[in-house]
């Protein structure tokens, strides 16, 4: 088997620019497949666009996406979801004027490509995991932020991903919430399902990754072990500031 | 007692315009996309019917089976190869666009079938009637009633109980997410524009047995059919029936009052409920 069969997603030199903003600067990275991956950067760094490349909502200006082996840099978002990418919003995006339940069953149908009862089964458990069982029949536009993460986490995983790309899931929640939603993810990770995980949260992010990378200006600065990449003078510039001579 | 048959006669038709109207419908609700075209192609439906009944000498419900699927698919056709292209943030393109679709139907028709006023033929169907409490009830307009209510039962099955309709839906709320659960907007779009015309044809014909028909009245049915959605409230399937029934009432009275005011009734009553509520009757999606 190749090496290339081992990996679930390979970014090769992919260049984007809205104008004069770089968002992918010759960004280059693998992710092997059952990997969670974390990926840090200051704000407007690119992470988010870079997600954007990934699923294909924005298409490389150049450079390829590989998925499990296959370039799909020209495949449609639609296309790729049925492949098994899924991702969750910085900004929760549900479907407001649907219920939780019928925002799951629309990635349950239409991603992973169940039907009837099957579709249902895997919603509900789906939905008993992300414990939103008791507003399974409220409209999404009513939710709470934590809920709104939730049904976020909640259709990506419906949607059966082998590559699930989480963005900031855990902004803006409680320490408790937080412990909650990483083991959440732990356990989805044990599962088998590879991940890339963009956060600022950075504790949550290191109980759960391998590897991380740091992105600044579009850029990959920095990669490997999480704990050694944190106390690297990059990150320590980005996050700390430039420590002063003494 | 003639007051009281004027009232039922009216609300019979309100079926024929709730049937004009759910087309409409349906395509704003899931795509915002209002399409002026919708008239002339209730008409189109009409005369692709009279066609079918003449070549194959069917009975015009027979002609159904060969037209509802024929205009889902030039529905279908249509959505993937021109209006898709029109839909963004901007709502003009599709106007000028479907506008334009409408005067290309009418003229083609013109061209087709001349001026003439045409009408289908549905035999003892159209006299047909039954007498309930002293009432003689048309057989058709019953029949076309009682075909409203069922479509309109139906399409509400689908958007709120079928995978199909949970796409309609989600694409309707965000396009852009949808699009990453795995929905292709422009094919569901697509079959939004062939559930639409399917039931246009449905519309079309059962216009074409009740009155005689010509190229350019599609503009009045459009205009019936959208006064039967505003009235009812966008994004409400029973309510565009309601608002169906209203208009059809209104203008029945007004006949009974001064023949001359069959029209001008419905239009007032429109206008009347649109001054007090400015978003229908029953409203169930802002904007």
């Amino acid at each position: 088997m190749s090496a290339e069969a081992e990996m679930i997603l390979q970014l090769e030199n992919v260049q984007k620019a809205f104008g004069a903003v770089v968002v992918a600067d010759a960004l280059s990275y693998e992710v092997q497949k059952g990997e969670a991956l974390g990926v840090i950067g200051p704000n407007g760094a690119g992470k988010t666009s870079m997600f954007n490349l990934i699923t294909g909502t924005l298409r490389p200006d150049s450079g390829r996406v590989l998925y499990d082996g296959n370039d799909v840099t020209q495949q449609s978002a639609a296309r790729r979801s049925q492949s098994g990418m899924a991702r969750s919003f910085q900004v929760p995006q549900p479907f407001s004027g649907m219920t939780v339940f019928e925002n799951a069953m629309v990635a349950a149908t239409q991603s992973a490509g169940l039907r009837g009862r099957s579709a249902e089964e895997t919603c509900l458990e789906v939905i008993e995991q992300t414990e939103l069982m008791s507003k399974a029949n409220t409209l999404a536009g009513k939710l709470t932020l934590l809920d709104r993460k939730r049904l976020e986490l909640t259709r990506a995983l419906c949607a059966r991903p082998q590559l699930l790309l989480l963005d900031e899931i855990a902004g803006g929640l409680t320490e408790a919430e937080c412990a909650a939603l990483v083991k959440t993810i732990k356990n989805i990770h044990a599962s088998g399902v590879s991940i890339i995980w963009i956060e600022h949260v950075v504790h949550a992010l290191l109980a759960v990754v391998d590897r991380l990378i740091v992105i600044d200006f579009g850029k990959k600065i920095a990669e490997g072990e999480p704990h050694a990449i944190m106390q690297t003078p990059e990150v320590q510039e980005i996050y700390l500031g430039i420590e002063v001579d003494a | 007692m003639d007051w009281l048959n004027a009232l039922i006669q009216g609300i019979l038709l309100g079926g024929l315009y709730a049937l004009f109207a759910a087309g409409l419908s349906l395509i704003f609700g899931v795509m915002r996309l209002v399409n002026i075209a919708h008239g002339d192609l209730i008409v189109l439906a009409a005369y692709m019917g009279l066609t079918t009944t003449i070549v194959l000498g069917v009975h015009p419900f027979v002609a159904m089976l060969l037209v509802i699927p024929a205009m889902a698919l030039f529905g279908y056709v249509l959505q993937r190869g021109i209006l898709n292209q029109t839909l963004g943030d901007d709502l003009l393109p599709p106007l000028l666009v479907t506008f334009g679709l409408s005067v290309i139907i009418q003229n083609a028709l013109l061209e087709v079938y001349t001026a003439d006023p045409q009408k289908m033929d549905a035999g003892a169907l159209e006299t047909a009637s039954v007498s309930v409490g002293g009432l003689s009830l048309g057989i058709l307009p019953l029949m076309t009633f009682g075909i409203a209510v069922v479509i309109i039962a139906g399409l509400q099955f689908i958007f709120y109980r079928t995978a199909l309709g949970r796409a309609f839906r989600a694409v309707s709320d965000n396009q852009d997410i949808a699009q990453l659960m795995g929905l292709n907007r422009r094919h569901v779009f697509g079959l939004a524009m062939a559930l639409a015309l399917a039931v246009t044809a449905i519309a079309g014909i059962l216009l074409g047995i009740r009155t005689s028909f010509d190229p350019s009245i599609g503009g009045g049915r459009l205009i019936f059919g959208f006064e039967a959605v505003i009235i009812g409230g966008l994004g409400n399937l029973w309510g565009t029936l309601a608002g169906g029934v209203i208009l059809g009432a209104a203008q029945t009275l007004g006949a009974k009052i001064d023949p001359g005011w069959q029209l001008l009734a419905g239009h007032i009553v429109f206008l009347f409920i649109l001054a007090i509520r400015p978003n229908g009757l029953f409203p169930r999606i802002s904007g």
